[in-house]
């Protein structure tokens, strides 16, 4: 147990400055926490306003064109915002370096810098929100968000292109810490999994966001200066955008969710006591992931007007990226077997995200499935599938990660009791806010409607949805509550408290400001719990 | 087509059915059977090759059926048949405007009858948009400067909701309508009132306005090509390729001349660009269509009701 004394990251320094200009990457971590819980709440304001309005058919809470602003930045906060930095850029950048036994990460000023490339995207937007904000949905799709709307395109666009370098920044600094900086005998077959799922995560940052950052370049010039890129009067063509957009923001979508699968490998081999059923394929799976994810996006254009072909062949490549994503299902759940499994809070997270996981994966195969795409895409459904991969996947992840990884952060336990109910009540009202929404999906209920008033039918289910809506609210508030009491009032947290694999865990919590006091020498195999949990203490590899 | 999506629909449904069930058996048996119990320990195993396999190459498989079973939907989804019947759509922010190739016109409402193939030909005035209508499933987006098609056949009469899919901006919530599908006996009746005569003879007239006869001429002497029996035909390009005169084609021949110009022609045909509305377009692709089945040169007058019923898509309905 950690002397209350003890010099660590966290009073190691007192004052403002020590964090503004900290080039520590677990203070740049905690920086990100602060900053990504703040939007969360932004966006998830955003989230009850629209739900609110959705309770009559009726548009009577606020007018069309707010309803409109509400969805966009709600998209826009929690895509840019929150769930692309969430798990990379606070719990990644706390743990990547402390897996792999190093100090820090490679560039421990461009990570700073990446933080602050964030906060300044972030007040751009913050800035663009309180002045007017946007209409256009977070795809801005031309014509309408070049040629149309009044709202501050340029504005928002910019926020995110900023914000944008901060993520590839990010990405860089992963792939050359997990480069060059693994401690000795860690090599690559050696690497927890959430490393492997961090590296895939920054390929596709490094390879990915530069489009999406051409892609606004290209929207700002054609607002400004009417080039003609996308505009059909012009000779443009809209659906270059789409195809652009989507370049980057499908594997966007594993930026968010790759991260999510690493953490929750992580807690599902601690909670069983077992190493990772097929470690190799679960590895190569998220690089997999990684690369198919890039040649899959013109499955967001089936009804675009694109080529029949072309969208046999997207479609296609989707099932194909279906199968490292079931791998990865496969494996957790073989995992468990003849293990010895706990039910603390982090594993109920991780149950929570198998099963959400599991149900948005499946829903891809409908959306995938041409025939069915043409009915459901631009619906609830689609609304729904997503939401189960980024939130019910992503967000579970993260959380599942921050209860994990709390007491290392914190040095402090958080009261379990609380944590489990808090598991519990995100998992029933994220099933009753998204599920019903698969029904109005089928039914027809297209997305970005402000007033169903022509098609009552519609309501119960809406209902139903709002309801669950605010159960999740709840759900979301009391870990950061629970975080923050703990802080203060919470038992301190031993090193090692769920007597988990890993080198992170190999150091005092919190860690000292270089991770470790000797350079750690690495001789096991990851989840190497059958020598943690033999009965002779002996036996068990020490670091120092 | 509502019958196809939806025995696919079932289809995927038991089968992601199943997947789930059996992944939620095998979570919740675990869980349950192998709680941390004092004294047992966790039973390390590697992982295994063959199971990996296994459980890569059957979903794979599966996956493979869906997707075929996907892509022939789409197919039928995607080709309207030969003889369907035509109603141009122009959509704009925050409406739908459609005309019947017979003339009748009407906003945010579809009479169709019930049983017949009706084919869509659909452009925007401004953004985006998509014509949705949940009941038949299908669904397709509508973009300025071009034409995307989409046709069902109700089998049913009765009022079925039609929406905008893709977002258009404040009114996009607005921009809702009513497929009406009517007995035929019925139809027949709602298409007497009301039309301003066939879109084509429209379309004539619009020929005629914008000066196109004078170059356009139905004999060999004209500085344009004749354009009878042009439509759905192939055609050489100055540039030596080949293209369909579809609507599309013809499209951008009013709009942008010089883009793909008919071989042995000078480029001297002014662009349209502004000067015509989607409608006015849509009367012309109309004319041009009633007129397929005529041979170049013949030099034989043409007018809408003549033409009807020799068209060679038979897109007039009578």
């Amino acid at each position: 147990m950690p002397q209350p004394e003890r010099e660590n990251y966290l009073n190691k320094h007192y004052g403002v400055w020590s964090w503004l200009l900290t080039t520590d990457h677990k203070r740049i971590a905690l920086l990100y926490l602060i900053s990504i819980t703040f939007f969360f709440f932004i966006g998830g304001f955003f989230a009850l306003l629209i739900r609110l309005e959705l309770l009559t058919p009726a548009g009577d809470l606020v007018q069309a064109d707010t309803y409109n602003k509400l969805f966009t930045m709600h998209g826009m906060v929690m895509v840019f915002f929150f769930l692309i930095p969430s798990i990379p850029a606070v719990l990644g950048n706390f743990l990547v370096p402390m897996m792999i036994g190093a100090k820090d990460l490679a560039f421990p000023r461009i990570n700073l810098l990446s933080w602050y490339l964030y906060i300044i995207g972030g007040v751009m937007m913050l800035h663009c929100m309180l002045t007017g904000g946007v209409d256009t949905g977070w795809t801005f799709y031309a014509p309408f968000a070049t040629n149309f709307t009044n709202t501050k395109i340029v504005e928002a666009a910019l926020a995110i292109f900023v914000a944008g370098f901060s993520s590839i920044l990010t990405g860089l600094n992963f792939v050359v810490t997990i480069h060059r900086m693994r401690a000795p005998g860690m090599t690559w077959s050696r690497l927890p999994l959430f490393i492997w799922a961090h590296y895939a995560t920054s390929i596709i940052q490094l390879l990915g966001t530069p489009v999406i950052a051409v892609t606004i370049v290209l929207v700002a010039c054609e607002r400004a200066l009417h080039l003609g890129i996308f505009d059909p009067k012009l000779g443009g063509d809209p659906l270059l955008f789409q195809h652009l957009f989507w370049f980057y923001s499908h594997p966007a979508v594993y930026i968010m969710i790759l991260p999510a699968m690493g953490v929750v490998t992580e807690i599902i081999a601690c909670f069983s006591r077992k190493r990772i059923f097929g470690y190799s394929f679960v590895a190569f799976s998220s690089i997999a992931i990684a690369v198919f994810g890039f040649l899959v996006w013109a499955h967001h254009m089936f009804v675009a007007g694109m080529s029949v072909y072309a969208a046999l062949v997207f479609s296609l490549l989707s099932y194909a990226v279906a199968v490292p994503s079931a791998i990865k299902v496969f494996n957790w759940t073989a995992t468990l077997y003849k293990g010895s499994i706990h039910y603390d809070a982090p594993m109920l997270y991780a149950f929570g995200f198998l099963g959400l996981f599991t149900i948005g994966g499946l829903t891809g195969l409908f959306l995938a499935a041409l025939g069915i795409n043409v009915h459901v895409t631009d619906t609830y459904f689609v609304v729904a599938h997503f939401h189960y991969i980024m939130v019910g996947g992503a967000v579970m992840g993260y959380l599942g990660g921050m209860h994990f990884w709390w007491p290392k952060i914190s040095g402090k336990l958080y009261p379990e009791g609380w944590a489990r109910l808090a598991a519990l009540i995100v998992f029933i009202g994220f099933n009753l806010t998204f599920f019903p929404q698969f029904l109005l999906g089928y039914m027809g209920m297209p997305r970005r409607y402000y007033d169903y008033s022509h098609m009552p039918e519609f309501q119960i289910l809406n209902v139903l949805s709002t309801a669950g809506a605010t159960v999740l609210g709840v759900g979301y508030l009391l870990p950061m509550i629970y975080f923050l009491w703990s802080m203060r009032y919470g038992k301190p947290a031993p090193d090692n408290p769920w007597n988990a694999a890993g080198l992170e865990w190999k150091t005092p919590s919190p860690p000292p400001t270089f991770n470790f006091d000797e350079e750690p020498v690495v001789t096991w195999e990851a989840y190497n719990y059958e020598q943690l949990d033999a009965p002779s203490k002996e036996e068990v590899p020490v670091a120092r | 087509m509502a019958a196809h999506v939806d025995a696919l629909y079932i289809f995927l449904l038991i089968v992601t059915g199943m997947m789930t069930l059996l992944i939620f058996i095998c979570l919740v048996y675990f869980a349950a059977r192998f709680r941390s119990r004092p004294g047992v320990r966790a039973e390390q195993i590697e992982g295994s090759t063959p199971l990996e396999v296994t459980w890569s190459t059957i979903p794979f498989l599966v996956f493979m059926v869906i997707f075929a079973w996907g892509a022939v939907v789409y197919f039928k989804e995607r080709t309207p048949p030969d003889d369907s019947t035509e109603v141009y759509v122009v959509a704009k922010q925050w409406m739908w405007k459609l005309e019947h190739a017979e003339g009748q016109r009407e906003i945010n409402e579809l009479h169709v009858p019930v049983g017949r193939d009706v084919k869509l030909i659909m452009t925007s005035q401004d953004v985006i948009h998509s014509f949705f209508i949940p009941a038949f499933r299908i669904k397709q987006d509508v973009l300025p400067g071009r034409y995307t098609v989409e046709w069902f056949r109700a089998t049913k009469p009765g009022t079925y909701h039609l929406f905008c899919a893709e977002y258009c901006g404040t009114q996009h919530s607005g921009m809702v309508g009513d497929i009406v599908v009517m007995e035929p006996a019925q139809y027949e009746a709602w298409m007497n009132g009301g039309s301003t005569g066939p879109l084509s003879a429209t379309g004539e007239k619009v020929f005629a306005e914008l000066g196109c006869v004078t170059c356009h001429r139905t004999d060999t002497q004209g500085r344009g090509p004749n354009l009878q029996g042009v439509f759905g035909k192939p055609v050489q390009l100055e540039d030596g390729r080949t293209v369909t005169a579809d609507e599309n084609y013809v499209r951008e021949c009013i709009l942008d001349p010089g883009a793909k110009r008919v071989k042995g022609f000078q480029p001297i045909m002014p662009t349209f660009q502004g000067l015509v509305s989607e409608e006015q377009v849509n009367a012309l692709i109309a004319y041009i269509k009633s007129i397929a089945a005529a041979k170049p040169g013949e030099g034989a007058k043409t007018s809408a009701s003549v033409v009807a019923p020799a068209q060679s898509n038979g897109s007039q309905v009578q």
